[in-house]
């Protein structure tokens, strides 16, 4: 601790605890949200990996199909899809912070920006979707 | 014979104590008393020696802030009654070096504050036969959210970015730059992005969200920030595409 002078008191300053993020649940959250990021990433590994399987042929890429339906790689891609939603979900919920629109100099209601971005991702899953289960 | 309740207040005195501790208190718990009442009714009957931080008692000096259960709040706008049956605990803001008892050092921010140049700035002044300068309602609306800051710092003891990086800017000081960016009058938005678009300013912030969750005037500081990345991003972008225009 400095010394104190009488223009510089002595103060006493608390040193942030390594576990700061377990005290309140908004901080938990933030961390939890930090760290989608990575399951975010998996799916790309995961992306490129089935394409590396494509590229070596149909013998390759079934034996990457059974890697896939192993219970370890299905639990980690439920854990990683639930990430990811929480993910898009709370990223999509901030973007009228950032991205605060005007229309006739008055600020739109943040629902109106939220509620087209969900609508556009239901879309386009709903669309892949229909491409993958037509058969 | 009144209702009670107990306080946890902190106590230190930087030439006595090696560090922080509680003393509990019991006061009486009226339904109209918010906790800078109860730490006021302390100081004058049972413990004079309670230093603490208080102005105005309804909102806008600022002063007042504190933790209470944990939560930074403004004193004078908190009441007792939503805290019963107690205890309540009263501790100094985090993040802030404590000088005594329930008072913080908050010399770092007024630096940071005065770098972040919360001023009219203009490029020439224009002289005052020319008139004021008229804004429209609608200009008016793009900073008057920013424009209620009281200072009270609440943004930096719930912001765990400036706990665990003191050089961080903070919340304040880069919402009132941006209050300026965004009025009309201003012209000194070059000057600010200089000194706010480093790793030190917006970029050290990671939108945890708390700054504006804990704003008693609902000033929004992490829209605030995020606006003024995007901002930065867009001008980065210009002198990197145009290294010969206006820097």
């Amino acid at each position: 601790m400095p010394s104190s002078t009488e223009y510089s008191p002595r103060t006493f300053r608390k040193r942030v605890s390594t576990y700061w993020w377990l005290h309140r649940w908004p901080y938990l959250r933030f961390i939890l949200r930090e760290l989608s990021s990575v399951f975010v990433a998996w799916f790309v590994v995961i992306a490129l990996l089935q394409i590396k399987a494509l590229k070596n042929g149909p013998t390759a890429y079934t034996e990457f199909q059974e890697w896939l339906r192993s219970p370890t790689l299905i639990a980690v891609n439920v854990a990683a899809l639930l990430f990811v939603v929480f993910h898009a979900t709370t990223w999509f919920n901030l973007t009228p912070k950032a991205m605060p629109l005007r229309v006739r100099g008055k600020r739109i209601p943040s629902l109106l920006i939220v509620a087209p971005s969900y609508f556009v991702w239901l879309a386009i899953s709903a669309a892949v979707a229909w491409i993958l289960l037509r058969g | 014979m009144t209702e009670k309740i107990i306080l946890e207040v902190t106590r230190y005195h930087p030439e006595r104590d090696k560090e922080p501790g509680l003393q509990t208190y019991e006061v009486p718990l009226r339904k109209e008393w918010v906790v800078l009442d109860a730490l006021n009714y302390v100081k004058d009957k049972v413990d004079g020696s309670l230093s603490f931080r208080w102005s105005c008692r309804m909102g806008i000096c600022g002063s007042c802030g504190m933790m209470v259960n944990g939560e930074p709040k403004l004193t004078c706008a908190t009441f007792l009654a939503d805290y019963a049956p107690g205890p309540v605990r009263v501790e100094p803001m985090k993040n802030f070096p404590i000088l005594r008892d329930l008072i913080v050092e908050v010399s770092d921010f007024l630096v940071k504050l005065g770098k972040a140049k919360p001023w009219l700035i203009r490029e020439e002044e224009r002289p005052l036969t020319q008139g004021e300068f008229l804004q429209t309602p609608a200009q008016l609306d793009t900073f008057k959210q920013f424009s209620m800051c009281i200072n009270c710092l609440l943004c930096y003891a719930a912001c765990p970015v400036y706990g665990l990086d003191p050089l961080f800017s903070g919340p304040a000081a880069i919402a009132l730059a941006q209050r300026y960016n965004a009025d009309s009058r201003d012209q000194g938005a070059q000057e600010r992005l200089d000194i706010l678009s480093h790793s030190d300013g917006i970029w050290a912030c990671t939108f945890v969200g708390e700054c504006t969750e804990v704003c008693p005037k609902d000033v929004d500081p992490a829209g605030a920030i995020q606006q003024y990345k995007l901002t930065a991003a867009k001008e980065w972008m210009k002198s990197f595409l145009m290294p010969w225009g206006r820097r």
